[in-house]
């Protein structure tokens, strides 16, 4: 058995072994051991030059990111938290999104930047919320959320080797969940989704933080006989859009479970990307289960009662099968 | 030839081609205020007439491996890093053959080949890629320097603090200059800075800083060889304020309503150009004749990049998406 947590660091461990352009650098990364201890150890196996600790500038380090990625580098930039993130959001769409097109083809940044993401750990609302569809607004931007124990180890080797940046966010519920992880796990693709559970009577479209919410519905779902399919998105952008048409072309249902909030968000980017090109092959309206609009509130019932919770699935999805 | 004449003679070449350069910026400017006028050049311009002396002091002292990051201001320093005038003024023409492929424009020059990392339109946004730029070449342990220019504008934003402070924390070779124009747009430096005396504030992030005369190209260049010396021997930040002025307004939309007149005239009487020149006629390096010439051969330079410009192809819809992602194999 192993963490979240030990599959992430699994992952660093090995792109700090395996390409010497490679370091990771970020608040507290370094000798603290990362913020949710990710990082523990990495500074005594690589040294203070590799596993960088960072003074409190985010728009600085991770400028810094993009620039040692134009200078030959193949920087992983942690960021505490998605929402602290905001700090350097100049640097993230304004230069590293933008630099490659902006500049006709010459300068790609091969850079990794790794935050934690959502709620559930009464952290309130700085501390909290689901950025992520924001940044897959993006164009130039690549956008990972690993929510199982092989996307965790995997998806940042594969992150690394790519020419442009791409955001990996770690749902903050996640780092203590454990499980099996093969001993041979190594590197997986960051372009398609996944069916996590097939399913012929209601698709769940999830991702990160949510997919053991849809999960645990599915389950509960399956008792009463309903069979849900679970597709993990993965990659938020590019939306594995095929993945997405072709199981609902199998259930013609479908609930998207989403941390964001509802208004302009991924959901609402899949939902209507549905609505397009597979309306006629709905036979219910789309249902989406997103976190309520509000700044996440510490108290342990508010907060429980923001978030997308396992019965809002349950309902949507028997709303859904009629 | 005497060891004294051989150093008079390299003196005189340095200083006609410190001269050159600006002349070349001055004049590339001027044209593009009429290409502007006469909708060649679109969107927004910002003219670096006044300030000729800064890019050109400053560049000469880096060499071909070196890294320079820029801003919006960007024309002079793009000329002065050695970009072909071709290709500037067709990506101000929008054309494939500009450096940026038309996508760019005025405000973001790159070409990677000359380590010119453009062209940056946030202000203080190009001091992280500069610190990262390197972070990159001290790891790598490359003995070279980044250039990263920016404006006075550039110190009240959070970025000029965190990366000042980061560079100096980190000993990264970046020599930080701070084109001070006074104005940043139409706000002057005293309205927007409690402590007007930017070289200190720099100091106080435990670098070497230093004030120099913008108007003055020998100045500058003095300063600028001796800080990328400085900082090629022992990797530390230094950085320079350029006192300097634009004699035009802020950009091609500005109606320059915010300071007096007699502000400006007082400050052309300090215009670097016809200063040099001065100095060379003085000291026997610059007669009319070769002055002349140097205005005749810039003349034709920028008409043959409007000409190469104006028959430039103008990429095809069909690419707009190019660039966004890498092209795979």
């Amino acid at each position: 058995m192993t963490t979240y947590r030990e599959a992430l660091r699994a992952g660093l461990r090995d792109a700090l072994e395996h390409d010497e352009r490679t370091f990771l650098m970020g608040e507290d990364v370094g000798r603290y051991g990362g913020c949710f201890a990710v990082s523990l150890g990495l500074l005594e196996e690589f040294g203070p030059d590799r596993v960088r600790d960072t003074p409190l500038s985010e728009s600085a380090f991770v400028g810094a990111g993009i620039g040692a990625a134009l200078g030959g580098m193949r920087p992983i930039v942690e960021i505490m938290t998605v929402n602290f993130s905001l700090l350097a959001l100049d640097q993230i769409l304004n230069n590293a999104a933008t630099l490659l097109h902006m500049s006709g083809g010459q300068l790609n940044v091969p850079l990794v930047i790794r935050m934690t993401t959502g709620a559930g750990r009464q952290l309130a609302a700085q501390h909290s919320h689901s950025l992520e569809g924001w940044y897959a607004h993006i164009p130039g931007l690549r956008i990972v959320a690993p929510a199982t124990m092989e996307d965790a180890r995997g998806m940042l080797w594969t992150a690394v080797q790519d020419p442009d940046p791409v955001l990996l966010f770690e749902h903050g519920t996640l780092y203590n969940v454990s499980g099996e992880l093969a001993p041979d796990a190594g590197a997986v693709d960051i372009d398609h989704a996944v069916i996590r559970r097939p399913g012929t009577d209601v698709t769940l479209i999830a991702y990160g933080g949510t997919l053991r919410t849809a999960l645990d519905a599915a389950g509960e779902l399956a008792d009463s006989g309903v069979d849900a399919e679970v597709l993990d998105l993965r990659t938020l952008r590019p939306l594995d859009e095929p993945a997405i048409l072709d199981s609902i072309a199998r259930t013609h249902r479908l609930v998207v479970v989403d941390e964001g909030w509802r208004s302009g968000s991924l959901s609402a980017e899949i939902a209507a990307r549905v609505a397009e090109k597979a309306l006629y092959e709905l036979d219910a309206p789309i249902e989406r289960v997103c976190t309520a609009e509000v700044p996440i509130p510490y108290a342990q019932q508010l907060e429980h009662a923001a978030l997308p919770q396992q019965a809002d699935v349950v309902a949507a999805a028997r709303r859904a099968v009629g | 030839m005497s060891r004294r004449q051989a150093a008079q003679n390299a003196r005189a070449k340095h200083r006609t081609e410190l001269l050159r350069q600006m002349i070349r910026i001055r004049r590339f400017e001027e044209r593009c205020v009429e290409l502007y006028s006469a909708a060649r050049i679109r969107g927004f311009m910002h003219l670096y007439i006044g300030e000729e002396a800064v890019a050109a002091g400053i560049l000469q002292a880096v060499g071909a491996g070196d890294a320079v990051v820029s801003t919006y201001r960007e024309h002079g320093h793009a000329l002065a890093r050695g970009l072909p005038m071709d290709a500037v003024l067709a990506e101000m023409y929008g054309r494939t053959t500009g450096c940026s492929r038309g996508r760019g424009g005025s405000m973001h020059l790159f070409d990677a080949s000359r380590r010119f990392y453009g062209g940056n339109a946030i202000v203080g946004g190009g001091l992280p890629v500069a610190v990262g730029l390197a972070l990159a070449d001290a790891m790598r342990g490359r003995p070279q320097v980044t250039v990263c220019l920016f404006g006075d504008g550039a110190v009240a934003e959070g970025e000029f603090h965190e990366c000042l402070n980061l560079a100096a924390l980190w000993r990264l070779p970046v020599l930080f200059c701070c084109e001070n124009n006074l104005y940043a747009m139409g706000t002057r430096l005293d309205r927007a800075q409690a402590e007007v005396d930017l070289a200190v504030r720099a100091a106080s992030y435990g670098m070497q800083a230093r004030a120099v005369d913008g108007m003055d190209v020998l100045a500058v260049a003095e300063a600028a060889d001796q800080a990328v010396e400085k900082i090629r021997t022992e990797p530390r930040p230094q950085f320079l304020e350029l006192r300097t002025y634009r004699f035009r307004a802020h950009s091609m939309y500005d109606p320059d309503r915010y300071r007096d007149k007699s502000e400006i005239e007082r400050w052309k009487e300090a215009d670097p150009i016809p200063r040099l020149k001065h100095r060379m006629t003085e000291d026997g390096e610059l007669t009319g004749r070769r002055a002349a010439a140097i205005e005749a051969d810039v003349d034709r330079e920028i008409n043959a990049a409007i000409e190469a410009a104006e028959a430039g192809p103008l990429e095809p819809v069909e690419d707009l998406t190019r660039f966004v992602y890498s092209e795979r194999p």
